[in-house]
């Protein structure tokens, strides 16, 4: 047999059907749904009279739109559009039989934290949902990828997806991290280096030392920003933290089913000559502590560096550069480090779990704040149970930061938590789009431990000076 | 779905690289539960100050570009979150097709599923199309789907690529679930296969 990579595994195990022109219909195990990409193609089935083909493998938990304070149980704290989103979830879920984690059940979160914590992603699976981060199921050895309206209505209704093959590249992290440097990091350095369609077309694999050396949680943030890099999906090959990670969750297999699942999962890893079409290296050394400066996720820079000009780059970023600086109220030259901060957000799909909160607290720990808001959102209900178990949320609290429930919140900004036209934020989230988190709202990206230094000092801060 | 065969319209310049689908269409309109009467908020933070009043000096609103049928962009347009709305907020506007050096994956896929044809040229030529497109109103582009050209208002012809199977759904007008549904037998026999290889599924 020819010599396969992780990704063709996968895809080879999962053609319904293949058309002549290479076509495919690859069937889906898992389809993750929330609330605002879905109503649409709940109605469309409606409409047509269609219903959901396997509701057992469709899990729906709203996220994007739920407050995070702590009264949402009360509807007032809703605006009136968010509240017909997340009703019309609550009753797609029911009307459709599918698994359903409402805004009251601690297990409720971002689907994509939700998603692994439950068990319901596992290696070598396909994960489809209607939002773009998806990605970060491919920490698993598992086939995700985000997908539009239509095609969730597609895979309600036929648990399977039209696709044609991505291309293959490989992102090798060779060798150790220094200390400071994070999962978040690396994905945000391999964005920088390969810009924001360096992956367009391809479907990622990270490998390599770095790679090996991270949890499941780090995994998973860099996969989350696979996306950011253009790339259909990132993965990561599954090894014994990931069958740990997965052991003894609720939807996990159990015995005997468990037994030969494992035997599966023990094949899935990229064969030794199998062909890349595309190779990237970078060595864990020279991977620095980084931020984002600009409005694309490729803006990356170490902490230690300066704000570009325009000038500094060629062809159709110089004009996007300065529309950027100009957006972001940047001028050149000027230390990264004597950027002020108004605003500090921890969370989201890339780094709302615990080890980021863990991380975020260390270095939070008998400090006070000196930025004018600073909120903790954790990923899940779980999460959150979690970190209040052990300590965390005291830390924080102590601190000065806002201890919120599980949701989206701040990274997009659909809820009431926004950013105020100039307001400057230090985020952990994964975009810093012009308007993302607020309209006229500027945001760095960075993780969560360079974003508890940068509430501490009021400004950008390198991590490494308060380690 | 609607067909799409040939388009000959006015074509609105944007030279900026990774238009990202937030500003497309940004989150505060995602809230509906329906697909249409987006246009209005295409572009919205780009296209509206802070009391709602238009930027004169976006593409958008200038008179010559606001029956824009063809949208000609910098590269990686389209590129972020998978927001469906972001094409449906270009089609309800009036746009059918977007030109640009190249596409974000998900976006890509969103257009083909709404009746709009995203059209990948080398930039080279995107560079000549942008140039007609700054003409205004009376640089009429035609686009033949059929013969997968592009025309600009001087008659110089470009090619372009297009997944055989996108175009035949596209000319068409073909839904696609509706297609795959008439594979049911073969996901049926793949379900049967699978629950005894992968039973824990
Ligand atoms: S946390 Fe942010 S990126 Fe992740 S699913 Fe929610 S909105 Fe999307």
């Amino acid at each position: 047999m020819s010599p396969k990579t992780l990704y063709d595994k996968i895809w080879d195990a999962h053609v319904a059907h293949e058309a002549d022109d290479g076509t495919c219909l690859l069937y889906i195990d898992r389809h993750l749904v929330h609330e605002v990409t879905s109503p649409q193609a709940f109605e469309g089935l409606r409409m047509t009279n269609r219903t959901v083909r396997a509701p057992d493998k469709t899990i729906a938990v709203p996220d994007h739109n739920v407050p995070t304070t702590l009264d949402r149980a009360n509807a007032a704290t809703m605006t009136e559009d968010s509240r017909i989103q997340v009703e019309a979830l609550d009753k797609n879920a029911k009307d459709f039989g599918i698994h359903y984690y409402p805004v009251s059940d601690v297990r409720q979160g971002i689907v994509h934290i939700v998603g692994p914590e439950q068990g319901w992603t596992l290696p070598g699976m396909t994960v489809v949902c209607g939002d773009s981060h998806t990605a970060t199921h491919g920490a698993f050895g598992a086939l995700a990828h985000g997908i539009g309206t239509s095609e969730v209505e597609h895979v309600l209704a036929t648990q399977t997806l039209i696709q044609k093959k991505s291309k293959n590249m490989k992102v090798e992290i060779t060798g150790k991290l220094r200390p400071g440097v994070t999962a978040k990091d690396i994905t945000l350095s391999v964005i920088g280096t390969t810009g924001t369609a360096g992956g367009t077309g391809y479907v990622i694999e990270y490998c390599g030392e770095a790679i090996r050396d991270l949890s499941m949680e780090g995994r998973m943030t860099v996969c989350n920003m696979a996306i950011e890099g253009g790339a259909r999906a990132g993965l990561i090959a599954p090894d014994e933290k990931t069958f740990e990670y997965c052991m003894g969750r609720p939807h996990a297999p159990k015995g005997a089913q468990w037994e030969a699942a494992l035997a599966w999962w023990k094949t899935l890893y990229s064969d030794d000559d199998a062909h890349w079409d595309k190779v990237l290296t970078i060595k864990g050394e020279d991977i620095a502590p980084v931020v984002t400066w600009g409005t694309s996720p490729e803006d990356v820079l170490p902490i230690t560096a300066s704000v570009p000009a325009a000038s500094d780059f060629k062809g159709g970023k110089v004009d996007a550069a300065q529309r950027s600086l100009d957006y972001m109220g940047l001028t050149a030259g000027t230390p990264l480090k004597e950027v002020e901060i108004d605003t500090v957000f921890i969370g989201s799909c890339t780094n709302g779990r615990i080890e980021d909160l863990r991380a975020a607290a260390e270095i939070l720990k008998g400090k006070k704040i000196a930025v004018k808001r600073a909120m903790v959102v954790p990923g899940s209900g779980l999460v959150r149970a979690q970190a209040e178990e052990e300590g965390l949320a005291d830390i924080f609290k102590e601190a000065g930061f806002e201890w919120r429930l599980a949701g989206c919140s701040m990274c997009l900004a659909m809820n009431p938590d926004q950013l105020q036209p100039g307001e400057r934020c230090a985020a952990t989230s994964n975009r810093n789009f012009e308007g993302r988190q607020g309209r006229g709202g500027r945001t760095h990206l960075m993780s969560p431990a360079m974003a508890a230094a940068a509430a501490i000092t009021g400004k950008l801060t390198d991590v490494r000076e308060l380690m | 779905m609607d067909k799409f065969e040939t388009l000959t319209g006015i074509a609105a310049p944007m030279p900026l690289i990774n238009i990202d689908t937030d500003m497309i269409i940004p989150k505060q309109f995602l809230k509906t539960i329906k697909r249409s009467g987006l246009g209005v908020n295409l572009f919205d933070e780009m296209r509206y100050d802070d009391d709602g009043k238009e930027i004169p000096d976006f593409v958008l609103n200038k008179p010559q570009y606001r029956d824009a049928e063809i949208l000609v962009a910098g590269d990686n347009f389209g590129c972020g979150s998978s927001r469906e709305h972001a094409p449906w907020a270009i089609k309800d506007f009036g746009i059918r097709c977007v030109i640009a050096p190249s596409f974000a994956d998900i976006f890509f896929n969103n257009c083909f599923k709404n009746g709009i044809l995203p059209i990948a040229l080398p930039q080279e030529q995107v560079d000549v199309l942008m140039k007609d497109a700054e003409k205004g109103a009376n640089a009429r582009m035609t686009i033949d789907l059929e013969a997968q050209t592009v025309t600009s208002s001087d008659g110089e012809v470009f090619s372009f690529d297009v997944d055989p199977f996108k175009k035949h759904c596209l000319m068409n007008g073909l839904d696609d679930i509706g297609l795959t549904m008439e594979k049911a037998a073969s996901i049926d026999s793949y379900e049967a296969k699978a629950s005894q290889s992968r039973p824990w599924v």
